[in-house]
């Protein structure tokens, strides 16, 4: 009894020790942005390394918002990001909706094009999708990020996944209470779905958020310009300003920080769900 | 006669549901990529009159030297990567698979550089892997390394193609461990109880049960970070810039540098050819693969 408990004891520490050690190395860099964000850029090589400034530069923070045009940035993608994201959910449910509970001529041909799509990098056509846009004139434009964004076969594909487990009796009951298939879907499989729709969000906002290369493709005008290649260009423009530039780093984090803290829950049942069943 | 009409008014009311996405997703996706396949045997700049060019853009990719050195980095990246990030998501998952006090925490923090900006993180690991001044090569300085032998990490050429797995690796492993979670979820306990009767030992329950029984998931990790390694472009480009040299370049920023850089799109396009049918065979081959199990 006795060797058997020091024995699960030892183990228990074990597994303690390395979670720690892992998780201490897999946020050391954030851990580096946050510090160096406080520091002067003299200073933020410094080592050992001072992890917590012993004069942090607040200053820093207070400096990023001038020195490039991070509010329009912040505001850009926020923009693009709300939108792609609605835009997706809601048109994604939609199609979904019919592909898993309704019956029509060709269904399996037009759910077969999303199929054959979804392993297609987007890289491959991201060419001639900027020469069809440039020839809608709608290179240098929001609109672009938002149409080559919103309509994805992985939308389709999740939610279609997510309703085909919804038990079809449901819609049966709520046809014979007269409700029509538009009802069905907005009353009786959006409230249902919400762990498959809190991935798709999740997905969509971090992708949207950070995407980088749509972004520098089809954006050169400053006032255009996302987050990320705003930060980008900072960082051109400044690459020795380390402290600034950390300190911009954080501030476009927090967003995606906040999304992901907030539905964290849904996102580990979403991944498992749509995930390994697909 | 009302019930044709039925059938009729039922198919309008299903493609109502469709119509939204799918015109969208046909236009912006369904065409270019037709365009693309055709683009591919096309010489144009973007501006003068497209003409036809037969295969010469696929005999030129021979040649080119760039391509060819992009062509075995992608390769390179995605043989290492792969199989890397793959244990480390697995060993995660295991680790966290347990009831320890915090896991929700450990588990948040391994994902969280999944979902942080590519480009913030970027920066950062090019500070902390910064040869001359960088964290990292300061504590191989102490522990006695030689500075004559210090990795110069993205600025040397045999060194550039590690900095850049590793930082794959940290950023997508939190990823791939929560769909293995979720596998080992689904793993029926009583296969262990019976592997406790059989009298096995940790590492054959993890031979002989967790495994084969994770075969699917596994399937579908590979899947995944295959295509993943593929298309990587994003953080080549923040860390290295393809360099030095030709080093680190991979298909993604050839493709990038000829459509943009050079204006040369149908052989962009070729080149997007190879990057399609090299994840069209990787998807074939698994699939195949997995039916035979």
């Amino acid at each position: 009894m006795g060797i058997a408990g020091r024995r699960i004891a030892v183990k228990t520490v074990a597994v303690y020790a390395t979670a720690i050690i892992i998780t201490a190395v897999m946020l050391m860099p954030f851990a580096w942005m946050l510090s160096a964000s406080l520091k002067l850029s003299r200073d933020v090589f410094v080592f050992p390394v001072e992890w917590i400034p012993s004069e942090p530069q607040w200053q820093n923070y207070v400096d990023i918002w001038t020195k490039i045009p991070l509010a329009l940035f912040i505001y850009n993608t926020s923009k693009l990001t709300i939108i792609v994201t609605l835009l997706q959910l809601l048109t994604s449910s939609f199609a979904a909706y019919a592909f898993a509970k309704l019956d029509f001529p060709y269904k399996n041909t037009l759910f077969l094009g999303y199929i054959a799509t979804i392993a297609m990098p987007w890289q491959v056509y991201m060419v001639p999708q900027f020469l069809l846009m440039r020839e809608f004139g709608l290179n240098n434009t929001h609109l672009a990020l938002i149409c080559l964004q919103a309509f994805t076969a992985f939308g389709v594909f999740l939610m279609r996944q997510f309703y085909m487990s919804i038990p079809t009796e449901l819609c049966e009951a709520a046809r014979i209470d007269g409700m029509n298939e538009y009802q069905i879907w907005a009353r009786i499989m959006l409230p249902l779905s919400k762990p498959a729709l809190s991935t798709l969000t999740i997905f969509t906002f971090v992708t949207t958020w950070n995407d980088f290369l749509g972004p520098m493709i089809y954006l050169t005008k400053t006032e255009l310009k996302t987050i990320q290649i705003g930060l980008r260009m900072f960082i051109a423009q400044y690459s020795a300003e380390y402290g600034l530039i950390m300190a911009a780093s954080v501030v476009a984090l927090i967003p995606v920080l906040i999304v992901f803290l907030s539905l964290q829950r849904f996102f580990v049942e979403g991944v498992a769900s749509s995930g390994i069943k697909g | 006669m009302s019930r044709r009409r039925r059938k009729l008014q039922n198919a309008l009311v299903a493609y109502s549901f469709i119509a939204p996405n799918f015109i969208g997703f046909a236009v912006f996706t369904l065409g270019p990529i037709l365009f693309a396949f055709a683009l591919a045997f096309m010489h144009w700049d973007g501006s003068n009159a497209i003409t036809f060019a037969g295969l010469d853009n696929f005999w030129r990719l021979f040649e080119d030297k760039a391509f060819i050195a992009a062509f075995w980095n992608t390769i390179i990246y995605t043989v290492v990567s792969v199989p890397a990030t793959l244990v480390c998501a697995l060993g995660l998952a295991i680790l966290l698979n347990q009831k320890i006090f915090g896991r929700d925490f450990f588990r948040t923090a391994m994902f969280f550089p999944y979902v942080a900006s590519l480009v913030a993180v970027a920066v950062v690991w090019n500070m902390i892997f910064n040869p001359e001044m960088g964290p990292v090569n300061m504590i191989l300085y102490t522990l006695g390394l030689d500075p004559k032998d210090m990795p110069g990490w993205a600025a040397d050429r045999h060194w550039a193609m590690v900095t850049v797995i590793l930082f794959g690796i940290w950023k997508s492993m939190g990823y791939y461990m929560v769909i293995y979670l979720a596998g080992l979820q689904g793993i029926n306990s009583e296969l262990y109880e019976a592997a406790d009767l059989d009298g096995a030992n940790s590492w054959q329950k993890f031979i002989y049960v967790t495994v084969p029984q994770l075969a699917p998931t596994t399937f579908f990790v590979t899947v995944m970070l295959t295509i993943q390694s593929f298309k990587v472009f994003d953080q080549v480009y923040m860390i290295t810039q393809g360099g030095p040299g030709t080093s680190t370049l991979v298909l993604v920023y050839h493709i990038y540098n000829e459509a943009f850089i050079s204006w040369d799109l149908g052989y962009s396009s070729m080149i997007a050819l190879v990057l399609f049918f090299l994840v069209l065979a990787v998807t074939v081959i698994q699939f195949r693969r997995q039916r035979e199990d």
